[in-house]
């Protein structure tokens, strides 16, 4: 299959090892990865404060980005919600509507399109650490994500799997939200990271990048010997 | 920025800092998952529930005038009387006028969050009214002078010894620990109380339209004694409440107590059908109606979040969100609290005063998973934040938003303006950048890598 990258972009700024490891687990699993480098931000923090129409325009480049590509594929749970969910509702009645529906149904998040759309859970990697998972609550409640992450790490040779108490409460996270009301976010960043830190895990793995800058920024801050690592990354891991 | 915003911001900091009372809090609420998790479990299927649950205030809600009608008619014929109030000063009104006209002297009230909303108490009380709180969470938050902290479990905020505490400053008994024997001094107060009131005023979780019946839902069963030992009642009840059938509450009965506090069915669920009929030795003399509008029209002329009206107030949201459970119930500020008051308090209260509340979110959608009757909260919080936008917008995200447009349309910019920020980030992390400078308190950010994706691709597959 050939598969379009969708980079969120502070992936693509912050963290570009995280799309570079989500290209490197496709092609060993023999597909053929491209990256249309026209593509930026999916709109979702315009989205997310309101700002529609300027979130639709954004909506409508991405639409001429990934126009004719047979799957495009993100490492993150929040930014294909975005586009699964919330570009049909923000083009409901529009000329692109129907575009809209047809990219949502070809956007895949990574742990999704290995274990739903091509029936993988085993891609051959080796990572012999004691792992947590965290669900973005985008993946989680948006995409109803909750097992495919684990079917993946589960299959990865030598990886302990443990859960945390407050598995299914958010990080705290939310895009401007933790800058906004940084008191709050902290709050919940806080009973997130600490319930993740108790497990004695070595790394906290996430499909959601935005989850991973919250939770392993408090960590760092904290000085909790627990490190934030992306699925795409441990699935990358085959030595 | 918005008084009732400041005093939020204020709040929610000082209260998001109390590491104590937010691991009360989340303690008190720990048995509540057991349990609910047990009686979910006990439903054939409890996805196809929350089907019925919402289908069944769907139907009403969408035909509100027709089922009104029917409702009013039938109670009216049961002896009961109607009062409409467009809003909280007409209700006000009116239940004055009722104590005033029947010369009242003392009344008791149940647990009602409609009498919050139109702030009924204060306004007995400077009319010369003297009125008690029935309820035991209700009677301990009048005795302190504080609003309820959650709207099912008005004071789970208070600890007991606060409550003894209380209790031996305003009715001078001795101080316990015991949560039985608090609960003792509190109905021994109260009893006596009952029997001297001339008022009972009351909520309503339902109202039957097929039957013209008001089920009210309580665990205490001072509800029970409220309604039926002073000779007047009054009900107050927002439009909302109404249902079609008497089989409707087969479903939501048990749905409210489960999705709200972990039970099977509350204790006491009772169907008033009017007042005392001749030859009845028991009931009271009057039974009053005041149906409350309070801007539920204006909710209900906004196809996008009309079923918010479909909330049954169990508090399923407060429960799971953890908004609530780390700034705490008063923070709001509102009548509502939780996620079903961050939705709806603008359209009550004014959208430029109350936004605020629905950009204090994650948008985790926690509340929408546990809402029984499947009202789409987190997404009306963004339906909120559009309305808000478009109505008054704020210069800052104006500016910050076209700005952002204006790069990420151009991904030469992008990629450029990119590079300057990741080679300036560790100085832009000593600088004081507003956004920047709030993340950066409590929290790092990631080393800045030398080369973005898009560099690196391009240096591999050129």
């Amino acid at each position: 299959m050939r598969v379009s990258l969708f980079v969120p972009c502070f992936v693509d700024q912050l963290t570009p090892q995280v799309g570079l490891a989500t290209a490197k687990v496709l092609k060993r699993l023999g597909h053929e990865v491209e990256f249309r480098s026209a593509q930026t931000c999916c709109g979702q923090p315009s989205f997310n404060s309101g700002q529609w129409e300027v979130a639709r325009e954004a909506a409508i480049r991405a639409l001429a980005v990934f126009r004719g590509a047979e799957v495009v594929v993100g490492p993150s749970g929040s930014c294909v919600a975005m586009m699964r969910v919330f570009y049909p509702e923000l083009l409901k009645g529009t000329p692109q509507a129907a575009e809209a529906a047809d990219l949502a149904a070809r956007t895949f998040e990574f742990s999704e399109f290995l274990v739903k759309k091509l029936g993988v859970t085993d891609v051959g990697a080796k990572f012999a650490k004691k792992v947590t998972y965290h669900d973005g609550c985008h993946a989680l409640r948006e995409l109803r994500l909750k097992e495919e992450p684990r079917q993946l790490l589960r299959a990865v040779q030598g990886l302990e799997l443990i859960e945390s108490e407050e598995g299914e409460t958010c990080c705290g996270f939310g895009g401007l939200f933790s800058a906004k009301f940084p008191m709050i976010s902290t709050a919940m960043v806080q009973v997130k990271g600490g319930a993740l830190a108790r497990t004695g895990a070595d790394y906290v793995v996430s499909s959601d990048p935005s989850c991973l800058l919250q939770v392993g920024g408090w960590l760092s801050r904290e000085g909790k010997p627990i490190l934030p690592l992306h699925i795409a990354e441990v699935l990358a891991h085959d030595a | 920025m918005s008084d009732s915003k400041a005093i939020f911001l204020k709040d929610a900091t000082v209260n998001a800092a109390d590491g104590d009372q937010r691991a009360f809090i989340r303690k008190a609420l720990g048995g509540y998952y057991l349990n609910r998790d047990l009686q979910k479990a006990r439903y054939r299927d409890w996805e196809r529930a929350r089907d019925a649950a919402s289908m069944a205030k769907w139907s009403a809600v969408n035909d509100l005038a027709d089922v009104l009608e029917k409702f009013v008619g039938n109670f009216e014929r049961n002896g009961g009387v109607v009062h409409w109030a467009r809003d909280a000063a007409e209700a006000r009104a009116i239940i004055l006028k009722i104590a005033e006209d029947n010369k009242a002297k003392a009344i008791v009230k149940s647990k009602c969050m409609t009498s919050e909303e139109i702030h009924l108490n204060d306004a007995l009380e400077k009319a010369g009214f003297g009125v008690v709180e029935s309820d035991l969470g209700e009677f301990i938050q009048q005795l302190r002078g504080e609003a309820p902290y959650h709207f099912v479990f008005p004071c789970m905020h208070v600890k007991r010894e606060a409550i003894s505490e209380l209790f031996t400053k305003h009715l001078g008994t001795a101080p316990t620990d015991s949560p039985e024997e608090l609960t003792m001094i509190a109905r021994r107060h109260l009893r006596q109380l009952y029997v001297d009131a001339d008022i009972g005023i009351t909520g309503a979780n339902f109202l039957v339209a097929e039957t013209g019946q008001i089920s009210i839902t309580e665990n205490e069963g001072n509800a029970r004694l409220t309604a039926a030992l002073p000779r007047i009642h009054i009900a107050l009840s927002g439009i909302e409440k109404v249902v079609r059938h008497l089989d409707d509450l087969s479903v939501l009965l048990p749905m409210l107590a489960t999705a709200g506090a972990g039970q099977p069915m509350t204790c006491y669920n009772t169907l008033y059908s009017g007042p005392r009929k001749k030859g009845e030795c028991d009931g009271p003399e009057q039974f009053h109606l005041v149906l409350l509008d309070n801007a539920r029209t204006r909710l209900l002329a906004d196809p996008e979040q009309r079923d918010a009206l479909h909330c049954i107030r169990c508090g399923a949201c407060l429960n799971v969100c953890p908004i609530f459970k780390n700034i705490g119930g008063l923070a709001y500020g509102t009548t509502y609290q939780g996620p079903i008051g961050s939705v709806i308090t603008p359209h009550l209260r004014g959208l430029k005063q109350w936004n605020h509340l629905s950009g204090a979110s994650s948008l985790c959608g926690a509340c929408t998973d546990a809402c029984p009757v499947r009202i789409d909260l987190h997404h009306h919080l963004l339906h909120n934040r559009r309305n808000a936008a478009k109505e008054s917008p704020t210069l800052f995200d104006r500016v910050f938003h076209h700005g952002f447009n204006f790069v990420i349309k151009r991904p030469w910019l992008f990629a450029t303006g990119g590079r300057i920020f990741r080679a300036t980030l560790p100085l832009l992390q000593k600088l004081p950048v507003p956004y920047m400078r709030a993340w950066m308190k409590t929290r790092d950010l990631p080393k800045a890598p030398a080369r973005s994706f898009r560099d690196q691709w391009k240096n591999e597959h050129a």
